[in-house]
């Protein structure tokens, strides 16, 4: 069984959790184009890596963020929002 | 037949000729290279080679043709979709499938069974009763069918799946079929090779060098390669080949696995789908059930393989035909898909000059493998994008006007 760290309850089945996409700063709406808009809305960075990635907790209700090598199927660590460093 | 195979059991040379010649080296330049020699590359190397006579082309492959998702699918290919791009477009291929053994002289045991999707819910009635009339109205055979028409054709089906959401009717599409994919890959290969198109596997490439936004180049671990025109059909590696030209795409990955029985006597004719139980099974020639199901939960660039998977898909296949229940899986494998927000590919030309891109093909790619081949021979031939692509252009997203396809293998409804 594959097992996620949730931040608040600890190791937990990766069944309890669900996916949630690519971490990806929003620009602001009122300031911006349609093509940065469209870009936000709709690309992705698709390729292999270490990526930040949105995770929910079922069970608790937790967003978090989680590093995940999206070659190895490792997951690196995981946190809550409020601890990402943005200058990555 | 027995009398020739007696005749090369005696002979010293190897009877059948290889499928194609393996080339020495790469030459300086080339008038097109296509990235990726699975089914798509393959098909768009064929045609242009036949059919717009540009026969100075490399097909690059980092691994064995169709050692991507050409050789992982679960070889289905129907045109019952729901938009009448998507119809339109998979029914150009159903029809070039029809003939291909024939121009291949190759047998790609292509035959057509008959492809239910079963309905559990009103909802999903509704969308089958939707796509029926959508299929009707573009020419293509489709039909929705009650409880009894099903039962008639698919005898040891439980209709009830063990009172668990049982079916309430279906979209039966006649002419969905069955044809062995790798030889899809090794015909397209053949006649392309045959034609002067050159197959270089092995090679992997490493960078596309672009000046002036246009490309001029493409660095492999095998050296640089000069041409002002790239094609790139690599399915599940898009989102690295992209990146070389500085082109941003919707395209994620996501693994998705596949399985097969034991061999047993034939009993499933049909091909049997059902979205509620993310399920597709049919059986091969060779008598196994080739089952598959709905992509991984989460984003990945691997092609492992899951127990949670085996549970799920073997626990989905029991409530449909119980009496599966002493069958035993005999391999399982997973392949990459590259999946786009609207279900749809992504193919034509990019904003790059010369950088073409036949792409985003997720869980629908087999089926299009002769018309994605053909209208990108086309586009890349006279740089201009065939007519039934038109839709599936990458720019359809900064211009918000996504395609909406919701016919698609392993999508809820």
């Amino acid at each position: 069984m594959k097992i996620l760290k949730c931040p608040i309850n600890g190791p937990r089945p990766i069944q309890e959790f669900i996916f949630g996409g690519e971490y990806r700063p929003m620009p602001d709406p009122n300031n911006t184009s349609n093509e940065t808009w469209a870009d936000y809305v709709f690309n992705r960075a698709g390729e292999p890596g270490i990526k930040r990635e949105w995770w929910y907790h079922l069970a608790s209700g937790t967003w978090f963020i989680a590093e995940h090598d999206t070659v190895k199927d490792v997951f690196i660590k995981t946190y809550l929002l409020q601890n990402i460093t943005e200058d990555e | 037949m027995p009398y020739r195979l007696l005749r090369f059991a005696l002979n010293k040379k190897y009877a059948e000729p290889p499928m194609f010649t393996e080339p020495s080296k790469l030459k300086k330049s080339y008038d097109v290279v296509i990235i990726g020699g699975g089914g798509h590359g393959l098909a768009a190397a064929y045609y242009l080679a036949r059919d717009h006579g540009i026969t100075n082309v490399a097909v690059i492959e980092k691994n064995y043709i169709g050692s991507g998702g050409t050789g992982r699918n679960t070889a289905i290919v129907r045109s019952n979709y729901l938009t009448a791009e998507g119809v339109n477009f998979y029914d150009k291929s159903v029809k070039l499938f029809l003939d291909l053994s024939t121009e291949f002289n190759l047998n790609l045991f292509y035959s057509e069974r008959g492809h239910f999707t079963l309905a559990h819910t009103d909802s999903a009635l509704r969308t089958m009763r939707w796509r029926a009339e959508v299929n009707k109205h573009m020419g293509v055979e489709s039909v929705l069918v009650d409880r009894a028409f099903i039962k008639e054709i698919i005898p040891e089906i439980d209709l009830d799946c063990r009172h668990n959401m049982p079916v309430m009717g279906a979209l039966y599409h006649p002419p969905g079929a069955i044809a062995r994919h790798d030889a899809v890959a090794w015909g397209y290969g053949r006649g392309a090779n045959m034609r002067g198109v050159e197959i270089h596997q092995n090679t992997t490439v490493t960078g596309i060098e672009v000046k002036n936004n246009k490309v001029v180049g493409v660095k492999t671990n095998k050296g640089l390669i000069q041409t002002n025109r790239i094609l790139s059909a690599v399915a599940g590696y898009t989102p690295s080949i992209t990146k070389m030209v500085g082109l941003r795409t919707p395209i994620v990955i996501h693994p998705l696995q596949a399985c097969v029985t034991e061999p047993m006597k034939p009993w499933l004719n049909a091909i049997v789908v059902s979205a509620s139980f993310h399920l597709y099974i049919s059986q091969s020639s060779r008598g196994e059930l080739v089952m598959g199901a709905s992509l991984d939960p989460y984003e990945l660039h691997s092609t492992r393989s899951t127990l949670d998977f085996a549970e799920g898909l073997s626990g989905h296949t029991l409530e449909l035909f119980p009496f599966l229940s002493e069958c035993k899986i005999l391999r399982q494998w997973a392949g990459l898909s590259d999946m786009t927000p609207d279900f749809s590919p992504i193919m034509g030309k990019t904003c790059v000059e010369g950088f073409y891109i036949d792409a985003g093909w997720g869980t629908w790619g087999f089926k299009a493998t002769p018309a994605s081949g053909k209208t990108m021979a086309f586009t890349v031939a006279n740089d201009q994008n065939h007519e039934i692509i038109q839709p599936f252009n990458l720019s359809r997203f900064e211009q918000y006007e996504l395609v909406g396809e919701k016919g698609a293998a392993s999508v809820g409804h």
